[in-house]
């Protein structure tokens, strides 16, 4: 192991290159794909592909979130609509021109924030990690070489970035209820299994010893 | 910070070799075994007619609304493990500060469990 | 040249090596596996079990591999060809790939890396793909029900495997393999979380289908569930991947629970022998519970399946997690997570 303990930075390379290449053309075969299930699964292709360049970059728990949630749950969701539903290819394609001006005014705004980040992210060469509870502001790349960085995540998420976790847990408690009030309909006449009850129930009210005469058990007269 | 990537590099290959392997398997049984095309043998299996419909057909809503709480639930726990790790060095605002966040998506949860959301008849 | 021999050749053939040297063992105790199933599960019904291919039939399953190597590969007309393949590769190669961080003994593993445990639940948690693309591909009722009804199961019990791997994670304040067994050093976390160790176990039987929880193959309602269709290799990259699957959720539990490669007792006889004796001993142990599992108990309802997953494991689990957090807090027994001075 000792000889490949550094990976040469030709590997390194190399990786990125096919990485971010197999990323951007999965990206193209989600939407040129005709299937929508051939789509979906470019698309994890994809978040895999991401998963890599993460790693490339030392962010070893962001990249396997990715896989966690994005790939272990939210495309098994995606996987089971475009399976599960009857999807009507031709109604799909008619829609596609209608909606073309929209798509391409997202698309704009999307590309827009992307150069306002790699502008801003030039600006921002020395960042800074600033940390609410202590006065001094470490530098970035002196911290990551000691620590992991799920560590360093950690030790700021919870107390300084306070108020966007809570709201994210809101948002995950509105998520949930909404797909609750969506989805969950309670069919009447139908009968459960109720568990506790069973248990609970005395003795007395569960056997019912019967003792017939002879001849006494059946009415014959029916 | 140069990420020491030796490790990752070690699993990549062996996810080449073990996929590598199952292909091959493949392959082999492909070129290796007989093969006697018939169309009812290839059909799909019934018991002894032929399949009514497309098998791919819509399904009960339910199995959306389990895989939906997953994601949910799974991004609680995407949460939790920085918290777990961190949590010695946090102090008594980083615990508070995740009961608050288990206790909001509790309302959540028992609100779930009056709605019988949960309940699977 | 020289340079290329030294630099890229040699280490590549090593790891090439190290990587076998899992692989192969791994694929033969999937073998034996097979084999000691229905060996156990014959004692425990009176029955002898295979005992006629070689000597106590040992020779067992390297017959079936070759009566299955070659059978005729069946590509039903209405699947979808290229992903029918593609599902039996995926679940095998998933279940061997989580190997590489595994390790058997203190410093034993081929990668590792810093979010070991992590690695092992985000692949844990892709085992509903192989599942799911079967079960759709071959488009056929059962194939899909089984296929539809595996994959809710899988994804109601991974929650409750990621609260107990949380909670195992506070007491040791790492995401590294190595780290969490040798924070047993002291005492397995089988006993402090004995409650979690029970419903991990509970739960990886859940994850891996296995009975009670067989429902998706169920044999006598669904003909076997999202691998009807299949048979000859890519059936049997199934049957693989699934009992590598079992030997690595075994490997999981002893690593998280029962204390990795560290002997019982830190004392003389023991200390003899050898890590990875222990964590083979230990995982073989599990795996005798699968099967034991297995012969003892009916099969759950789907109802009472799902009510166990999300009405008592999902709670007791979160409030677990929130008493051992308070706990360790209240007591100041939180590892310290040796953070820079700045922070």
């Amino acid at each position: 192991m000792e000889l490949f303990a550094n990976p040469a930075p030709i590997l390194t390379a190399l990786a990125f290159w096919v990485l971010s290449g197999v990323l951007v053309g999965s990206a193209l075969a989600v939407v040129l794909a005709r299937a929508p299930v051939h789509s979906v699964l470019f698309l994890i292709l994809c978040f895999f592909n991401a998963a890599g360049l993460f790693l490339l970059l030392g962010a070893e728990f962001l990249a396997m979130i990715l896989v966690v949630v994005y790939v272990g749950a939210v495309a098994v969701l995606f996987l089971f609509v475009v399976m599960m539903l009857d999807m009507e290819l031709v109604a799909l394609r008619e829609g596609f021109l209608r909606h073309l001006p929209l798509g391409a005014l997202l698309a704009l705004v999307l590309l827009a924030e992307l150069i306002l980040t790699a502008i801003g992210w030039h600006a921002a060469q020395d960042l800074r990690f600033v940390s609410a509870t202590v006065a001094t502001a470490v530098p970035f790349a002196e911290v990551g070489a000691e620590v992991s960085n799920i560590k360093m995540l950690g030790a700021v998420l919870y107390d300084d970035y306070f108020l966007l976790f809570q709201a994210s847990g809101l948002v995950l408690l509105v998520a949930m209820i909404g797909a609750i009030v969506l989805t969950h309909r309670t069919r009447p006449g139908v009968r459960r299994q109720e568990i506790a009850e069973q248990v609970l129930r005395p003795a007395e009210a569960r056997i019912h010893a019967n003792n017939p005469p002879i001849g006494g058990g059946v009415d014959w007269d029916v | 910070m140069a990420p020491d990537l030796g490790p990752y590099l070690a699993i990549a290959v062996f996810l080449v070799v073990a996929g590598m392997i199952s292909l091959l398997m493949v392959m082999a049984s492909f070129v290796l075994a007989p093969r006697a095309p018939d169309p009812e043998k290839n059909s799909a299996y019934e018991c002894g007619f032929a399949a009514f419909s497309d098998a791919r057909s819509k399904f009960d809503v339910r199995f959306y609304l389990v895989a939906i709480l997953f994601i949910i639930f799974d991004l609680e726990v995407a949460f939790l493990f920085p918290w777990a790790v961190a949590l010695g060095g946090l102090g008594v605002f980083g615990l508070v500060s995740m009961l608050v966040f288990l206790g909001v998506l509790t309302v959540g949860f028992i609100y779930e469990w009056k709605s019988g959301a949960l309940e699977w008849e | 040249m020289e340079i290329f021999l030294s630099v890229w050749l040699v280490p590549g053939l090593i790891l090439l090596g190290k990587i076998l040297a899992f692989v192969v063992p791994l694929i033969l105790s999937v073998a034996y596996l097979t084999y000691a199933e229905r060996r156990v599960i014959a004692a425990m019904q009176m029955r002898r079990g295979p005992n006629t291919v070689g000597p106590f039939g040992l020779l067992q399953p390297f017959a079936d591999a070759f009566k299955l190597l070659f059978k005729e590969p069946i590509l039903p007309t209405q699947a979808n060809s290229v992903i029918f393949l593609l599902a039996p590769m995926i679940t095998f190669t998933l279940a061997f790939v989580a190997w590489a961080v595994i390790p058997i003994d203190a410093g034993l593993a081929l990668a590792d890396i810093n979010v070991g445990i992590l690695y092992l639940f985000a692949i844990s948690s892709l085992g509903v793909y192989g599942i799911i693309m079967a079960g759709w591909a071959s488009n056929s009722q059962y194939a899909f029900l089984g296929a539809l009804r595996s994959a809710a199961q899988m994804v109601s019990y991974e929650i409750s495997m990621g609260f107990v791997i949380v909670t195992v994670l506070l007491t040791v304040g790492s995401l590294n393999l190595t780290a969490i067994v040798e924070a047993q050093k002291t005492i397995w976390f089988a006993i402090p979380h004995l409650p979690l160790f029970v419903i991990f176990f509970v739960s990886i039987l859940a994850e891996t289908n296995r009975a009670p929880f067989d429902l998706p193959e169920g044999e006598s309602e669904l003909v076997g569930g999202y691998f009807v269709e299949y048979g000859s290799i890519p059936f049997a990259l199934f049957f693989l991947g699934e009992y590598a699957n079992m030997i690595l959720m075994s490997a999981m539990t002893v690593l998280l629970f029962l204390g990795g490669w560290l002997p019982p007792l830190e004392i003389l006889p023991f200390t003899l022998v050898p890590g990875f004796i222990w964590f083979f001993a230990k995982i073989a142990l599990i795996l005798f519970c699968f099967l034991w599992v297995r012969a003892s108990f009916p099969r759950y309802r789907y109802d009472q399946l799902m009510r166990l997953g999300w009405r008592i494991f999902l709670p007791f689990t979160l409030i677990w997690l929130t008493l051992t957090a308070i706990v360790l807090f209240a007591f100041d027994l939180l590892p310290d997570p040796n953070l820079p001075p700045g922070l």
